[in-house]
């Protein structure tokens, strides 16, 4: 290895790692990003998931009126407290929040069903309070069960076969497999390592190029007998080897973190145990040297280390276009998407956490096309040290 | 040794550099006056190679440095105006940076470093972090990295700006020793006394050209002066306003 390319290499990962701020961005911020994503998640899961099964706590007005539709709910896990007021003062303790929803029924209730009228009843809900959203579809899932016994036994009684008022029976069949279905929610991960990623080697690559030259060490290093693709190309690989590390810890939080997840209520599995962090780190890895290429192009152009930090926080939400863009299209992997950088990385990852099986040509593909760039990247990066604008 | 042949440069519209020619002989200092944008920074960048001359020629030890910047830069030293270090290394580690990139290394390189943390007065705070110190640590810091490799051209650029009075003294001394080694130091300044302080010859820059040049004799001679200042001031008027 050239001595030079070693010498900038070993400076920049030393003097970098002394650097509380690189060192934050590196450690910390793929240590946190993971985490912050599985509590938001659970967060989520778990309210989603809350009142399914345990019992429900449900205010009802007029319950004497309908003993028989009551003692159903009772018998479906629903604990009924009969409310004193009237629905007026039910209606503003909805909205006030002492009530999350309440259930109001007609005093004739019992008259109009003997009488085959249809019978109105409320729930009164304020839909913008989401927690209660599952408890609603409970509700009215359940008062529809009712109302089909009902209907069912009006039928009987003049002699016809309920059956003919259901001329459809739908069956949905789900082909997706349980850590398929988490898949949509675990995609998102793929933009957690890749955003980690770049995040680690941001800081040096600003340090290494914007900011070297504005702490005025650039010029003496550009008049050593040394070519200026050694110097640009340490650099990058500085970056890179920062970049990979973030990745490695951001992909180690995750695998730890993941198993929190309430996931299998769900009837979703999380494949995420060593051997799928272990490769998803290594079709992630030749992204480093594209990012690290990237944001040295980038911030080299730049005047200032501020004017370089405001265009990489730009440059980091790149790699998110491609990954958008195939969620909209719902994408299926293909030799030819293989040659997206980002993309390809993404529903190869995508792929992995389904457990689906992965062509070694996609993966070729992929690490070819990516690393291809990378090098694009870095001969640009080399022409634009070459420059003599460089020191102005 | 060092030899400027007719060097002009163009920044856009601005000429920076019309027609500069001098030479700095070994076992001499020479000194590179001239007011604030005469083009003293230009032409030493072009020496050491980061700019690139319109037309002209330059020889380092009669390496051309157009041709073979590589091997013009092995043998000079440089001094940049405004130089840098790297904030998060110490003193030695910033040398040492240097002289790896010099491709020096091992027990050799490590001597040398503690060679010129001994000559230059270094020791004190060789091994503290660069970010605290002040103009004069770093400065000299900055130039036991222009020294590692021990080369035969020193350039240094304004390398007064911004020193107390000790500091420019103990690089003064500096500078005469490079001298006496047998190196050929050229520096740059924009204050008479301190060229006057040391150099053997003088080049007076002013708009891109050179206005007068000689020994500090010759040029009180030739503009009939005794006051080195009032020799300056008459070289600048001679050559007139700056040109676009």
């Amino acid at each position: 290895m050239n001595n030079a390319f070693r010498a900038v290499f070993i400076k920049e990962m030393v003097a970098n790692f002394r650097d509380h701020r690189t060192l934050m961005s590196a450690l910390l911020g793929p240590l946190l990003a993971p985490l912050v994503f599985v509590v938001a998640i659970n967060f989520e899961l778990s309210r989603a998931l809350d009142g399914s099964e345990n019992s429900l706590e449900l205010p009802v007005l007029g319950s004497e009126a309908a003993p028989t539709l009551i003692s159903f709910l009772e018998q479906e896990n629903i604990s009924i407290h009969p409310i004193t007021k009237d629905r007026a003062d039910t209606l503003a303790a909805v909205d006030k929040g002492s009530l999350d929803l309440a259930l109001v029924i007609p005093k004739d209730f019992g008259t109009q069903l003997r009488s085959n009228q249809p019978v109105r009843l409320e729930i009164i809900v304020d839909l913008s309070n989401t927690k209660v959203h599952a408890q609603v579809t409970r509700m009215r899932s359940l008062l529809r069960a009712w109302e089909q016994q009902i209907s069912a036994l009006r039928l009987v009684s003049r002699g016809i076969n309920p059956v003919i008022t259901h001329p459809l029976l739908i069956d949905e069949i789900d082909t997706s497999t349980p850590s398929g279905r988490s898949a949509v929610i675990l995609g998102m991960l793929t933009y957690l390592f890749l955003l980690a990623m770049l995040m680690g080697g941001m800081y040096l690559c600003i340090d290494t190029t914007a900011g070297e030259r504005e702490r005025g060490e650039l010029e003496p290093l550009l008049a050593l007998p040394i070519s200026r693709s050694n110097l640009v190309v340490g650099k990058i690989a500085a970056g890179s080897m920062y970049m990979l590390a973030s990745l490695a810890i951001s992909l180690l939080t995750c695998m730890i973190a993941l198993p929190f997840l309430p996931l299998e209520k769900l009837g979703m599995n999380a494949n995420f145990g060593p051997a799928v962090a272990i490769s998803a780190w290594f079709i992630l890895a030749p992204f480093a040297l594209l990012g690290s290429s990237l944001m040295t192009i980038v911030a080299s152009l730049t005047k200032s280390y501020k004017e370089a930090q405001t265009y990489l926080s730009f440059v980091i939400l790149l790699p998110t276009l491609p990954i958008l863009i195939a969620a909209l299209m719902t994408l299926r992997p293909s030799p030819e998407l293989m040659l997206v950088p980002s993309l390809s990385q993404h529903l190869l990852i995508t792929e992995l956490i389904k457990s689906h099986p992965i062509e070694p040509l996609w993966v070729v593909i992929s690490v070819g096309s990516t690393l291809l760039s990378s090098l694009a990247l870095v001969w640009v990066a080399v022409r634009a040290y070459r420059r003599e604008g460089i020191l102005i | 040794m060092i030899v400027v042949d007719g060097l002009a440069k163009r920044f856009g519209n601005v000429a920076a550099l019309r027609s500069i020619s001098f030479s700095a002989a070994n076992g001499q200092i020479t000194g590179l006056l001239g007011p604030n944008g005469a083009g003293k920074s230009t032409t030493l960048r072009a020496l050491y190679t980061v700019l690139k001359p319109d037309s002209g020629r330059a020889h380092i030890d009669t390496i051309n440095v157009i041709e073979n910047p590589l091997a013009a830069r092995s043998r000079i030293g440089i001094l940049p105006h405004g130089v840098g270090l790297s904030q998060h290394l110490t003193g030695r580690a910033n040398i040492r940076y240097f002289g790896r990139l010099q491709g020096l290394n091992g027990p050799s390189l490590e001597e040398r470093i503690e060679q010129l943390i001994q000559q230059l007065d270094i020791h004190s705070f060789a091994d503290r972090k660069a970010k605290g110190y002040s103009q004069g640590q770093k400065t000299k810091v900055a130039l036991a990295q222009a020294l590692v490799h021990e080369p035969p051209n020193v350039i240094l650029d304004e390398p007064t700006n911004g020193l107390d009075v000790m500091t420019t003294r103990a690089l003064r001394e500096e500078i005469l020793t490079l001298k006496q080694t047998g190196k050929c130091v050229l520096f740059s300044s924009h204050v008479m006394q301190e060229v006057a302080a040391v150099c053997d010859e003088i080049v007076i820059l002013a708009a891109g050209l050179v206005a007068a040049c000689g020994t500090p004799d010759q040029l009180r001679e030739q503009f009939g002066h005794d006051d080195l200042e009032e020799v300056f001031v008459a070289a600048i008027r001679s050559v007139g306003e700056p040109q676009t």
